[in-house]
């Protein structure tokens, strides 16, 4: 282990960008890039983000034991750059992208495949020289997985359900997954590319379907990154109101998820009753702020629409419903043992893959990793509510769900709290225009755990780049190592349980 | 103890809801796809449903079709798991290049006669993706389009709507 200060002290030697807020990026020579790998590979730090545009590659860092944040960037002119992936394995998806979107390449990179291209788009390194395409594309390598009596079964893009597509090879010995081997990048929309040179309310628009399921904590994600590379201090209600529709979007996914688990073991009643719940919450937010999954309701600024009233009625009834038919439902989860007998120890992940991808969300804490970005870095107004961060250890699907159930509880306490402790005034402040370039980053709690968005603005208040890192970059891995040695009939149940998203990591 | 709660749970209002009487808009459709789904096709419609590179917004709220509010079966919609057994293909996203052969294919499998639902915005032009270089942009510019149920995502309400409509689009034709 390093000592504590070690990732500040490091940087040190790296020389610090002025207009990057609210924490420091330094720019790093090769050197000292390749001994922050080497830290990262020996010690209690964990990757938050990988990222790149032309000639230059970004790394972000978060120390657990000091608390520190940090952005490494190293130029790289000729577009090679030391491989992280090469030490530190949870690197290499987002190196294989950052190879196809901008065409830098990690040198000693252990997979050179590419990614999120699958050699049909008219370009070649979308974010980068943006060239024409060259030559025939050849097919996708699928890793070789052999031994006697092994068999593959593909499966998608097209799944069997209203599910996003992605393609899943399957390797098994009879009923057992020996290997199963992903391939995304089906639902590709060019997002990054279209941030570039975008407006910033343009851009809010696109981070709200980076994934839709996720829309608030992405936009949270990305005007708080506006407003931290702006200096604007948007005004104390709007903070309320914006954790409020967290809060609201939390609950409605975690009842969604807890159903939709249960109903992948063949327990319909579950998701028949977990779906109610769940459509009351949507309806109430549209009541409340005009969209059913509240797009576009958090903007640049502020929020769009203040909360009436008859809103405040409105999820105080909603609470008082959920606080009455929630808990028969974790009873009834609780007292069948058909259903746990599908769930325990089912889809386990070892404890130390989750610290070592940085797995956030529920995942993370439901096998002992405690990270929770509303309590670290915190942003207002969680720093005034109380609430617990719900951990367990089994890391199987049980404890993902059960981690949901403690979730839930949790989200009706803060929203019970933010309805008794919202304050007056304003809900929108006009952004701040500095009228040079500027940087910010916001590290947000989602329901599917910490959303990253990092973007540099330009000095006429447009987008230069933005990159939105989605949880789900750090546990779509972790699945491939879930379901080893478990039945492929288990595979729905275990790939619910994480709910990865296609989209926000597809980008 | 789960027999016990079992009861109380089936007992409670939720298990069997009727539409919820506030929502007339909700019986009147009900009533419509009822006579006309019969009309064209006795009593079910098979519906699969493809992601052509949506955001997950569109299919939040295709799932909410199944819920005890707007309970899709009663019309006689059925979402099935595979493009052969299909009536209708659900179309979402702006089809994305990566996802433009799966589509096609999805849509070739799909046995005769066959609808093709694009829903919302992204489905119609490629909404707010219209315009990248990783979006075809329109469900029409890959496979033709019998119905295009605009939104961001198009609520439950305007998803149960613009089926009603397919089926009268098909009655005139
Ligand atoms: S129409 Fe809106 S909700 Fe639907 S996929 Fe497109 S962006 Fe997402």
């Amino acid at each position: 282990m390093m000592s504590a200060a070690s990732l500040r002290t490091m940087l040190d030697d790296g020389q610090p960008v002025t207009k990057h807020h609210p924490w420091p990026r330094v720019i790093v020579t090769a050197e000292l890039w390749n001994a922050l790998l080497d830290g990262l590979a020996s010690s209690d730090w964990t990757m938050l983000g990988l990222w790149g545009e032309i000639g230059m590659a970004h790394l972000a860092l978060y120390e657990d034991s000091s608390e520190t944040i940090i952005v490494a960037s190293l130029s790289c002119p000729d577009g090679r750059f030391p491989s992280v992936g090469r030490i530190h394995s949870p690197a290499q998806r987002l190196e294989r992208t950052m190879a196809d979107l901008i065409g830098l390449q990690p040198i000693g990179a252990p997979d050179y495949r590419p990614w999120l291209d699958h050699g049909c788009w008219p370009v070649r390194h979308p974010l980068g020289a943006a060239t024409a395409p060259t030559g025939m594309r050849s097919p996708y390598r699928f890793l070789p997985a052999e031994g006697e009596s092994l068999h593959q079964i593909p499966v998608g893009p097209v799944h069997a359900g209203i599910i996003e597509p992605g393609h899943f090879r399957f390797t098994a010995n009879g009923e057992t997954v020996v290997r199963l081997e992903q391939r995304l990048g089906y639902v590709h929309k060019g997002i990054e590319s279209l941030l570039s040179g975008a407006t910033i309310d343009q851009a809010a628009r696109w981070l709200g379907r980076v994934s839709g399921d996720s829309t608030v904590a992405y936009a949270l994600a990305f005007v708080r990154a506006v407003e931290a590379a702006t200096k604007t201090v948007v005004p104390d209600r709007a903070h309320w109101l914006r954790a409020l529709m967290a809060e609201l979007e939390r609950l409605a996914n975690h009842c969604g998820d807890i159903g939709a688990i249960c109903n992948d073991a063949a327990f319909a009643l579950m998701l028949a009753h977990c779906a109610v719940l769940r459509e009351k919450i949507l309806r109430a937010s549209a009541e409340c702020f005009g969209h059913r999954l509240l797009m576009d309701c958090i903007v640049p600024g502020g929020v769009i629409a203040d909360l009436s009233v008859d809103g405040v009625k409105t999820v105080r009834a909603l609470m008082a419903e959920l606080r009455r038919d929630f808990p028969p439902l974790v009873e009834l989860y609780d007292n069948t043992a058909s259903l746990q007998d599908r769930t325990v120890n089912t889809g386990f992940v070892r404890p130390a893959l989750i610290k070592q991808f940085g797995c956030g969300g529920t995942i993370g804490r439901a096998g002992g990793r405690a990270f929770d970005a509303r309590r670290w870095p915190g942003y207002p107004p969680y720093d005034q509510l109380t609430f617990e961060t719900p951990l367990l250890t089994d890391s199987d699907v049980n404890a993902r769900v059960w981690l949901r159930i403690h979730e839930v509880q949790q989200s009706l306490h803060l929203i019970e709290q933010i309805l008794q402790q919202l304050p007056m005034g304003p809900v929108y402040m006009e952004l701040n225009r500095p009228g040079q370039i500027c940087e910010g980053m916001a590290l947000i709690e989602g329901f599917r755990g910490d959303i990253l968005v990092w973007l540099r603005l330009n000095a006429d208040n447009t987008v230069a780049r933005c990159h939105p890192r989605d949880p789900s970059w750090f546990q779509w891995p972790l699945l491939e190592a879930a379901i080893e040695n478990n039945i492929v009939a288990d595979f729905p149940i275990c790939n619910k349980s994480f709910n990865g998203s296609y989209s926000g990591h597809d980008l | 103890m789960r027999k016990l709660l079992l009861q109380n749970l089936l007992q409670s209002p939720l298990t069997i809801p009727p539409p919820p009487p506030s929502e007339a808009a909700l019986t009147e459709l009900a009533a419509k796809i009822n006579r006309a789904t019969q009309r064209r096709l006795g009593r079910s419609l098979s519906i699969r449903q493809v992601d052509a590179g949506s955001c997950n917004g569109c299919e939040l709220e295709i799932h909410a079709l199944n819920n005890a509010f707007y309970d899709l079966e009663r019309f006689g919609f059925h979402i099935v798991a595979s493009p052969r057994h299909a009536d209708v293909l659900l179309v979402t996203g702006p089809v994305t290049v990566n996802m433009k052969e799966a589509l096609e294919r999805t849509y070739a499998a799909t046995p005769d006669p066959k609808w093709v639902v694009a829903v919302g915005d992204c489905g119609r032009d490629g909404g707010v993706f219209a315009g990248s270089y990783a979006c075809v942009g329109g469900i029409s510019a890959v496979i033709p389009v019998d119905l295009h149920i605009p939104g961001c995502p198009p609520t439950p309400m305007q998803l149960l709507q613009g089926l009603l409509a397919l089926l009268q689009a098909q009655e005139s034709r």
